[in-house]
């Protein structure tokens, strides 16, 4: 930037225009070459993947090495738990962040002022804290190895979901649920009839964050499920890392497959996904 | 957020009986916040009372916890392990950490100017984010091989020779930074609303004022969106205080047969690492229970401080 003052205002623009336009295109394929380098791996076939240069494209394409993940590990089994432990969570907090949000926004009553800070300090708790005293409750209450420990805590809200409900519902017109009130409607057929259908992007937000962590979740169920029958993708994977160690072939298909879904997901919801984290991020 | 409750307002609210509408949108709100207040008492508050209490016992699950003072924090500070586990993660705290935030913001600002295939560039950087951790550590693992990995041979290409990443105690870390600031989408995104969020009119001023980039980048935006860099550095020293998902993949598949799973020479021993492994396969419940409090110390202290530092407070807006 310091040709400034030798060459016109325009060209300096354009200059730095190209400029961001070589450095975004850079970082789009350092941050795009580790996908392509994963799919390239999981397809390769076992004397292929050890090569200097790398090939990158395969000769033959083993589709098989997906086919034999399944042999390998029980991979149905791992998916209906990881899909329990994914779903339930946001049934959970799609039941409990709006009702609380709403109560935090839109019922004039005097808790909710003093309520709001205390949930956002409690972000602050690091789960180790919890995590010990917890376990020791669940498993006198015996639902250690049950999904109850890893599912039901959602029922209740988390922090960060109320947060980002909180954000939205606040910024909703007053003025309907003045409406409604006026109109006879009691509390909660407001905040379902009302409330729930203004708020489809942080909602499906929520929805993606929360089914996200669920599938991703390694130390929970670590932690909690010890039978090989509740086991989840998460463990699944990890497990197979360190008995297959050098196949490389076979850990990227299964990294693939792993991630595949997440990835559909995150395109079917990808607008607005996008528009909620960014309406809601905005410290307002 | 510190404001002292108004006398005033208080004493109003004495003399002048609750009206009918108004008790009974007090219960009403007490009734929808109390999934929150229910879970708040039974996960959060009733564990953090208890795992203060279990600090002070020895426990190992099996047996009752048994009384044992300050042994559990005595022993702490003389456990080699302890300064170790503290200096892996503050590497991860005030070097990764950081060195994400600012690629995210690198990122955002790019994105912020009127680029043509915006969503695009937007949906590749978020990508890596959307991929489970354990893959990602997986495939980090390969991509860092250091023969045949990805990186290495794009190194070779230049003439350099790659580190052992994974295995030389030097790089473990640096590797870990490296993935995570793959998976800096997120802070992207956020950071990209806020910039949208600076009104035109400050830049056009300053352009009149002929202010350069720079000037107009700590001037201008920098000041602007504080308030949301001041979230996700908070939000980040927290989360990077707790680390541990990625280095329990990356230190299972390096174990060298020690006793403690903490990578090369101890390299991945971060403090929750650490922690979970006393609680979890040493039972030392008690011992662990006093870590998980001094942690719990360190994650206030340290963000007070971050926002002290950062004068500019954020208003909540919570009236």
């Amino acid at each position: 930037m310091n040709k400034k003052g030798y060459i016109s205002a325009k060209t300096s623009r354009r200059v730095g225009t190209v400029c961001s336009y070589i450095l975004l295109i850079a970082f789009a394929c350092i941050f795009f070459t580790p996908f392509l380098w994963m799919l390239s791996t999981a397809l390769k076939p076992t004397n292929q993947i050890f090569l200097n240069p790398p090939k990158w494209i395969p000769e033959p394409i083993m589709w098989e090495n997906f086919g034999a993940i399944f042999r390998r590990m029980p991979l149905f089994g791992y998916l209906q738990n990881t899909l329990v432990l994914a779903i339930l969570p946001v049934i959970g907090q799609i039941f409990a962040a709006p009702m609380i949000a709403y109560s935090l926004t839109k019922i004039p009553w005097k808790g909710a002022k003093y309520i709001f800070p205390l949930i956002l300090v409690t972000m602050m708790i690091p789960w180790q804290v919890t995590q010990i005293p917890l376990f020791i409750t669940w498993s006198k209450m015996n639902l250690v190895n049950t999904f109850v420990p890893l599912t039901l805590p959602a029922f209740f809200g988390a922090p960060y979901y109320i947060y980002l409900m909180r954000q939205f519902v606040k910024g909703l017109p007053d003025s309907v649920i003045e409406a409604a009130r006026i109109d006879g409607a009691g509390e909660f057929k407001i905040l379902y009839r009302v409330v729930y259908p203004m708020c489809k992007p942080v909602l499906t937000t929520i929805m993606v964050l929360v089914f996200i962590s669920g599938w991703n979740d390694l130390n929970g169920p670590l932690l909690y499920l010890q039978d090989s029958s509740k086991y989840t993708l998460s463990i699944g994977l990890q497990m197979f890392l360190t008995t297959a160690r050098q196949e490389w072939d076979l850990l990227m298909a299964a990294s693939t497959m792993f991630t595949v879904p997440l990835i559909v997901i995150f395109f079917l919801a990808q607008k607005q996904f996008i528009s909620g984290i960014s309406t809601t991020s905005g410290l307002k | 957020m510190k404001k002292a409750p108004d006398p005033s307002k208080a004493q109003s609210g004495i003399k002048k009986p609750a009206s009918r509408q108004e008790r009974r949108f007090f219960w009403l709100g007490l009734l929808f916040v109390s999934p929150w207040l229910i879970g708040f008492l039974l996960f959060q508050l009733y564990p953090i009372l208890s795992a203060l209490y279990y600090s002070f016992t020895d426990f190992n699950i099996f047996q009752p916890p048994e009384f044992v003072g300050l042994k559990n924090y005595i022993t702490l500070f003389n456990d080699k392990y302890f300064p170790v586990s503290i200096s892996n993660t503050a590497v991860m705290s005030f070097i990764g950490m950081p060195i994400g935030l600012v690629v995210s913001l690198l990122l955002a600002l790019l994105l912020s100017k009127e680029v043509r295939g915006m969503p695009a560039f937007r949906t590749i950087y978020y990508l890596p984010t959307v991929v489970p951790i354990v893959a990602s550590a997986m495939l980090f693992l390969w991509v860092l091989n250091p023969e045949y990995g990805l990186l290495n041979n794009f190194l070779s290409l230049f003439g350099i020779r790659g580190p052992s990443w994974l295995s030389d105690p030097k790089f473990t870390k640096v590797s870990l930074i490296l993935m995570d600031t793959w998976r800096c989408g997120q802070n992207t995104i956020i950071f990209l609303s806020a910039l949208k969020a600076v009104p035109q009119s400050f830049y056009e001023a300053a352009d009149l004022d002929g202010a350069g980039p720079i000037k107009k980048f700590f001037k201008i935006t920098l000041p602007y969106i504080g308030p949301t860099i001041q979230f996700t550095l908070v939000m980040g020293l927290i989360s990077s205080f707790q680390y541990f998902t990625q280095a329990y993949v990356f230190a299972s598949v390096s174990q060298m047969g020690q006793s403690i799973t903490g990578g090369p020479k101890n390299s991945l021993l971060f403090y929750s690492l650490y922690l979970y492994i006393n609680a979890f396969s040493y039972l030392k419940m008690g011992y662990a229970s006093a870590m998980a409090i001094v942690l719990f110390l360190i994650v206030l202290v340290a963000s007070f401080v971050v926002m002290h530092l950062m004068e500019k407070r954020i208003s909540y807006d919570v009236e």
